[in-house]
Protein backbone atom coordinates (compact mmCIF):
# COMPACT_ATOMS: atom_id res chain seq x y z
CA UNK A 1 0.00 0.00 0.00
CA UNK A 2 1.67 3.14 -1.09
CA UNK A 3 1.33 5.74 1.68
CA UNK A 4 -0.25 9.13 1.33
CA UNK A 5 2.07 12.33 0.94
CA UNK A 6 1.63 14.20 4.44
CA UNK A 7 -1.21 16.41 4.17
CA UNK A 8 -1.47 19.54 2.70
CA UNK A 9 -2.96 23.16 2.88
CA UNK A 10 -5.61 22.55 -0.81
CA UNK A 11 -5.57 18.80 -1.63
CA UNK A 12 -7.62 16.23 -0.23
CA UNK A 13 -9.92 15.33 2.62
CA UNK A 14 -11.13 18.94 4.29
CA UNK A 15 -8.98 21.55 2.81
CA UNK A 16 -9.89 20.32 -0.77
CA UNK A 17 -13.54 20.25 -0.14
CA UNK A 18 -13.84 23.37 1.53
CA UNK A 19 -12.26 24.85 -1.69
CA UNK A 20 -14.56 23.38 -3.72
CA UNK A 21 -17.15 24.42 -2.11
CA UNK A 22 -15.78 28.20 -1.90
CA UNK A 23 -15.41 27.92 -5.81
CA UNK A 24 -18.79 26.34 -6.44
CA UNK A 25 -20.34 28.64 -3.96
CA UNK A 26 -18.97 31.79 -5.31
CA UNK A 27 -20.16 31.14 -9.25
CA UNK A 28 -23.31 30.92 -8.09
CA UNK A 29 -23.58 34.22 -5.72
CA UNK A 30 -22.02 35.67 -9.13
CA UNK A 31 -24.15 34.36 -11.29
CA UNK A 32 -27.48 35.40 -8.77
CA UNK A 33 -25.71 38.76 -8.37
CA UNK A 34 -25.89 39.64 -12.39
CA UNK A 35 -29.67 38.62 -12.86
CA UNK A 36 -30.24 40.21 -9.06
CA UNK A 37 -28.78 43.76 -10.31
CA UNK A 38 -31.26 43.06 -13.47
CA UNK A 39 -34.05 42.94 -11.36
CA UNK A 40 -33.71 45.74 -9.38
CA UNK A 41 -33.03 47.99 -12.11
CA UNK A 42 -36.79 47.59 -13.30
CA UNK A 43 -37.06 50.07 -10.45
CA UNK A 44 -36.74 52.35 -13.27
CA UNK A 45 -38.59 51.50 -15.59
CA UNK A 46 -41.92 51.86 -13.49
CA UNK A 47 -43.26 50.64 -9.98
CA UNK A 48 -45.66 48.34 -11.33
CA UNK A 49 -42.28 46.50 -13.20
CA UNK A 50 -40.43 45.82 -10.61
CA UNK A 51 -43.24 44.57 -8.08
CA UNK A 52 -44.60 42.38 -10.69
CA UNK A 53 -41.50 41.04 -11.14
CA UNK A 54 -41.00 40.58 -7.72
CA UNK A 55 -44.45 39.09 -7.54
CA UNK A 56 -43.79 36.60 -9.63
CA UNK A 57 -40.32 35.42 -7.04
CA UNK A 58 -43.01 35.16 -4.65
CA UNK A 59 -43.88 31.50 -4.76
CA UNK A 60 -42.83 28.38 -2.33
CA UNK A 61 -40.69 27.45 -5.43
CA UNK A 62 -38.58 30.59 -5.59
CA UNK A 63 -38.56 30.66 -1.51
CA UNK A 64 -36.39 27.36 -1.25
CA UNK A 65 -34.55 28.51 -4.26
CA UNK A 66 -34.03 31.84 -2.59
CA UNK A 67 -32.77 29.32 1.10
CA UNK A 68 -30.49 27.53 -1.39
CA UNK A 69 -28.67 30.92 -1.98
CA UNK A 70 -28.37 32.32 1.54
CA UNK A 71 -26.90 28.90 2.42
CA UNK A 72 -24.37 29.36 -0.16
CA UNK A 73 -23.64 32.93 0.71
CA UNK A 74 -23.56 32.05 4.44
CA UNK A 75 -21.02 29.24 3.80
CA UNK A 76 -18.95 31.37 1.22
CA UNK A 77 -18.45 34.27 3.71
CA UNK A 78 -17.79 32.14 6.66
CA UNK A 79 -15.09 29.92 4.98
CA UNK A 80 -13.73 33.64 3.19
CA UNK A 81 -12.72 34.77 7.21
CA UNK A 82 -11.31 30.83 7.29
CA UNK A 83 -8.82 31.78 4.20
CA UNK A 84 -7.94 34.98 5.58
CA UNK A 85 -7.29 33.64 9.01
CA UNK A 86 -5.16 30.81 7.65
CA UNK A 87 -3.43 33.11 5.49
CA UNK A 88 -2.82 35.96 8.00
CA UNK A 89 -2.94 34.26 12.02
CA UNK A 90 0.12 32.89 12.30
CA UNK A 91 -1.47 29.29 13.73
CA UNK A 92 -4.30 29.60 11.00
CA UNK A 93 -2.88 26.88 8.73
CA UNK A 94 -1.93 24.40 11.70
CA UNK A 95 -5.53 24.94 12.55
CA UNK A 96 -7.37 24.92 9.08
CA UNK A 97 -9.26 22.16 9.87
CA UNK A 98 -10.58 23.09 13.02
CA UNK A 99 -11.69 26.12 11.36
CA UNK A 100 -13.51 24.37 9.31
CA UNK A 101 -15.48 22.88 11.28
CA UNK A 102 -16.06 26.21 13.24
CA UNK A 103 -17.61 27.43 9.68
CA UNK A 104 -19.74 24.62 9.52
CA UNK A 105 -21.09 25.25 13.10
CA UNK A 106 -21.50 28.93 12.28
CA UNK A 107 -23.24 28.30 9.11
CA UNK A 108 -25.94 26.20 11.21
CA UNK A 109 -26.36 28.31 14.04
CA UNK A 110 -26.48 30.73 11.18
CA UNK A 111 -28.97 28.76 8.75
CA UNK A 112 -31.64 27.67 12.12
CA UNK A 113 -33.13 30.59 12.78
CA UNK A 114 -32.65 32.37 9.24
CA UNK A 115 -34.77 29.02 7.82
CA UNK A 116 -37.40 29.01 10.23
CA UNK A 117 -38.25 33.22 9.44
CA UNK A 118 -38.08 32.90 5.91
CA UNK A 119 -39.69 29.45 5.10
CA UNK A 120 -42.53 30.13 7.24
CA UNK A 121 -42.62 33.73 5.52
CA UNK A 122 -42.80 32.03 2.28
CA UNK A 123 -45.47 28.87 3.13
CA UNK A 124 -47.52 31.28 4.80
CA UNK A 125 -48.38 33.33 1.64
CA UNK A 126 -51.11 35.37 1.45
CA UNK A 127 -53.18 34.39 -1.83
CA UNK A 128 -51.95 36.88 -4.15
CA UNK A 129 -51.03 39.60 -1.81
CA UNK A 130 -47.38 41.10 -0.82
CA UNK B 1 28.47 7.12 14.41
CA UNK B 2 29.35 10.95 13.68
CA UNK B 3 26.74 13.40 13.53
CA UNK B 4 26.44 15.15 10.19
CA UNK B 5 27.12 18.55 10.75
CA UNK B 6 24.87 21.24 8.86
CA UNK B 7 26.40 24.62 7.87
CA UNK B 8 24.86 27.42 8.32
CA UNK B 9 22.73 28.77 5.50
CA UNK B 10 24.64 30.79 3.12
CA UNK B 11 22.48 34.14 3.15
CA UNK B 12 23.12 36.87 1.92
CA UNK B 13 25.55 37.47 -1.15
CA UNK B 14 23.17 35.13 -3.18
CA UNK B 15 20.54 37.08 -5.55
CA UNK B 16 17.48 34.57 -5.43
CA UNK B 17 15.42 35.44 -8.05
CA UNK B 18 12.46 35.51 -5.61
CA UNK B 19 13.65 38.04 -3.62
CA UNK B 20 13.54 40.64 -6.16
CA UNK B 21 10.18 42.03 -7.73
CA UNK B 22 9.52 41.17 -11.14
CA UNK B 23 7.29 42.61 -13.08
CA UNK B 24 3.97 44.04 -11.81
CA UNK B 25 2.03 43.48 -8.96
CA UNK B 26 -1.10 43.43 -9.74
CA UNK B 27 -2.19 39.54 -8.57
CA UNK B 28 -0.84 40.38 -4.95
CA UNK B 29 -2.77 43.35 -4.92
CA UNK B 30 -5.89 41.47 -6.55
CA UNK B 31 -4.90 38.81 -3.64
CA UNK B 32 -5.07 41.17 -0.82
CA UNK B 33 -8.45 42.80 -2.21
CA UNK B 34 -10.05 39.41 -2.44
CA UNK B 35 -9.26 39.25 1.36
CA UNK B 36 -10.14 43.00 2.32
CA UNK B 37 -13.53 43.39 0.40
CA UNK B 38 -14.66 39.89 1.89
CA UNK B 39 -13.89 41.04 5.49
CA UNK B 40 -16.40 44.47 4.00
CA UNK B 41 -18.64 42.45 2.30
CA UNK B 42 -19.73 39.99 5.14
CA UNK B 43 -21.11 43.28 7.30
CA UNK B 44 -22.68 44.65 3.95
CA UNK B 45 -24.38 41.06 2.88
CA UNK B 46 -25.60 39.87 5.96
CA UNK B 47 -27.13 43.65 7.09
CA UNK B 48 -28.55 43.13 3.26
CA UNK B 49 -29.79 39.74 4.21
CA UNK B 50 -31.43 40.63 7.50
CA UNK B 51 -33.40 43.75 6.59
CA UNK B 52 -34.35 42.47 3.20
CA UNK B 53 -35.30 39.06 4.27
CA UNK B 54 -35.28 38.54 8.64
CA UNK B 55 -37.33 41.89 9.48
CA UNK B 56 -40.53 43.33 9.14
CA UNK B 57 -42.37 41.04 7.21
CA UNK B 58 -39.81 39.26 5.67
CA UNK B 59 -40.08 38.88 1.52
CA UNK B 60 -43.57 39.43 1.25
CA UNK B 61 -42.85 42.88 1.82
CA UNK B 62 -40.99 43.29 -0.77
CA UNK B 63 -42.42 45.91 -3.52
CA UNK B 64 -41.33 49.43 -5.36
CA UNK B 65 -43.03 51.13 -2.02
CA UNK B 66 -40.09 48.81 -0.26
CA UNK B 67 -36.94 49.40 -2.62
CA UNK B 68 -38.21 53.40 -2.86
CA UNK B 69 -38.31 53.71 1.24
CA UNK B 70 -34.91 52.30 1.50
CA UNK B 71 -33.55 54.59 -1.54
CA UNK B 72 -35.10 57.92 0.03
CA UNK B 73 -32.11 57.26 2.31
CA UNK B 74 -28.68 58.19 1.72
CA UNK B 75 -27.28 55.60 3.92
CA UNK B 76 -28.75 52.71 2.33
CA UNK B 77 -27.73 54.28 -1.05
CA UNK B 78 -24.03 54.86 0.38
CA UNK B 79 -24.79 50.96 1.83
CA UNK B 80 -26.01 49.22 -1.83
CA UNK B 81 -23.34 51.13 -4.16
CA UNK B 82 -20.61 49.91 -1.73
CA UNK B 83 -22.09 46.36 -2.25
CA UNK B 84 -22.90 46.67 -5.78
CA UNK B 85 -19.03 47.70 -6.59
CA UNK B 86 -17.38 45.15 -3.91
CA UNK B 87 -18.94 42.41 -5.06
CA UNK B 88 -18.74 42.73 -8.28
CA UNK B 89 -15.55 43.43 -8.27
CA UNK B 90 -14.64 40.80 -5.77
CA UNK B 91 -16.78 38.18 -7.94
CA UNK B 92 -15.08 39.09 -11.15
CA UNK B 93 -12.04 38.54 -9.90
CA UNK B 94 -12.90 35.78 -8.42
CA UNK B 95 -14.33 34.23 -11.85
CA UNK B 96 -11.35 35.51 -13.66
CA UNK B 97 -9.03 33.40 -11.62
CA UNK B 98 -11.01 30.35 -12.26
CA UNK B 99 -11.41 31.20 -16.36
CA UNK B 100 -7.36 31.30 -15.94
CA UNK B 101 -7.39 27.61 -14.08
CA UNK B 102 -9.50 25.76 -16.54
CA UNK B 103 -9.73 27.62 -19.56
CA UNK B 104 -6.38 25.77 -21.77
CA UNK B 105 -6.57 27.52 -25.07
CA UNK B 106 -5.64 30.80 -25.21
CA UNK B 107 -7.94 32.12 -27.48
CA UNK B 108 -10.77 30.57 -25.03
CA UNK B 109 -9.18 32.55 -22.18
CA UNK B 110 -9.21 35.73 -23.63
CA UNK B 111 -13.16 34.85 -25.20
CA UNK B 112 -14.40 33.90 -21.79
CA UNK B 113 -12.54 37.03 -20.10
CA UNK B 114 -13.86 39.52 -22.67
CA UNK B 115 -17.71 38.48 -22.34
CA UNK B 116 -16.56 38.43 -18.21
CA UNK B 117 -15.43 42.20 -18.22
CA UNK B 118 -18.11 43.40 -20.63
CA UNK B 119 -20.84 42.21 -18.45
CA UNK B 120 -19.26 43.33 -15.36
CA UNK B 121 -18.88 47.09 -16.74
CA UNK B 122 -22.94 47.02 -17.60
CA UNK B 123 -24.27 45.88 -14.43
CA UNK B 124 -22.02 47.98 -12.39
CA UNK B 125 -22.79 51.08 -14.54
CA UNK B 126 -26.60 50.08 -14.65
CA UNK B 127 -26.56 49.49 -10.82
CA UNK B 128 -24.78 52.92 -10.35
CA UNK B 129 -27.25 54.41 -12.37
CA UNK B 130 -30.07 53.20 -10.86
CA UNK B 131 -29.19 54.16 -7.22
CA UNK B 132 -28.50 58.08 -8.59
CA UNK B 133 -31.33 58.59 -10.17
CA UNK B 134 -33.79 56.46 -8.74
CA UNK B 135 -37.17 58.52 -8.28
CA UNK B 136 -39.19 57.01 -5.32
CA UNK B 137 -42.35 59.07 -6.79
CA UNK B 138 -42.18 58.55 -10.49
CA UNK B 139 -44.76 61.19 -11.98
CA UNK B 140 -47.62 59.39 -13.12
CA UNK B 141 -46.87 56.06 -11.24
CA UNK B 142 -50.32 55.53 -8.83
CA UNK B 143 -49.39 51.83 -7.40
CA UNK B 144 -47.30 50.44 -4.76
CA UNK B 145 -45.81 54.16 -4.14
CA UNK B 146 -44.07 54.62 -0.77
CA UNK B 147 -46.40 56.27 1.94
CA UNK B 148 -44.16 59.27 1.92
CA UNK B 149 -45.05 60.58 -2.04
CA UNK B 150 -47.53 63.27 -2.39
CA UNK B 151 -51.01 61.80 -3.12
CA UNK B 152 -51.38 62.42 -6.83
C1 LIG C 1 -19.76 37.50 2.07
C2 LIG C 1 -18.51 37.85 2.12
C3 LIG C 1 -17.43 37.21 1.27
C4 LIG C 1 -16.22 36.79 1.75
C5 LIG C 1 -15.71 36.85 3.20
C6 LIG C 1 -15.48 36.26 0.63
C7 LIG C 1 -14.18 35.80 0.71
C8 LIG C 1 -13.48 35.24 -0.34
C9 LIG C 1 -12.11 34.83 -0.29
C10 LIG C 1 -11.17 34.99 0.92
C11 LIG C 1 -11.80 34.30 -1.50
C12 LIG C 1 -10.50 33.62 -1.87
C13 LIG C 1 -9.67 34.42 -2.83
C14 LIG C 1 -8.39 33.70 -3.15
O1 LIG C 1 -8.32 32.47 -3.03
O2 LIG C 1 -7.44 34.40 -3.50
C15 LIG C 1 -12.98 34.36 -2.33
C16 LIG C 1 -13.08 33.89 -3.61
C17 LIG C 1 -14.17 34.05 -4.42
N1 LIG C 1 -15.33 34.75 -4.12
FE1 LIG C 1 -15.78 35.53 -2.32
N2 LIG C 1 -16.25 36.34 -0.50
C18 LIG C 1 -17.45 36.95 -0.17
C19 LIG C 1 -18.49 37.27 -1.03
C20 LIG C 1 -18.52 36.93 -2.38
C21 LIG C 1 -19.56 37.34 -3.33
C22 LIG C 1 -20.76 38.22 -2.99
C23 LIG C 1 -19.23 36.78 -4.53
C24 LIG C 1 -19.97 36.87 -5.86
C25 LIG C 1 -20.36 37.99 -6.38
C26 LIG C 1 -18.02 36.03 -4.36
C27 LIG C 1 -17.38 35.32 -5.36
C28 LIG C 1 -16.16 34.71 -5.23
C29 LIG C 1 -15.51 33.94 -6.27
C30 LIG C 1 -16.08 33.64 -7.66
C31 LIG C 1 -14.27 33.53 -5.76
C32 LIG C 1 -13.20 32.69 -6.47
C33 LIG C 1 -13.18 31.28 -5.96
C34 LIG C 1 -11.96 30.52 -6.39
O3 LIG C 1 -11.02 31.10 -6.94
O4 LIG C 1 -11.95 29.32 -6.14
N3 LIG C 1 -17.60 36.14 -3.05
N4 LIG C 1 -14.00 34.95 -1.60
Amino acid sequence: MPTKPAGTLYRGREGMWSWVGHRVTGVVIFFFLLVHVLDTSLVRVSPEAYTSVIGAYKNPIMGLGEAGLVAAIVFHAFNGLRIILVDFWKSGPKYQRQLLWGVLGLWVITMVPFLIRHLSIVFSAIPGGH
Amino acid sequence: MATPTISAPRSGGINYNRNKRSGSSFEMIAWLFMRLSGVVLVVLIFGHLFVNLMAGDGIHAIDFGFVAGKWASPFWQVWDLLMLWLAMLHGTNGVRTIINDYAERNATRMTLKTVLYIATVVIVVLGTLVIFTFDPCPAGAVTDLPSFCPAK
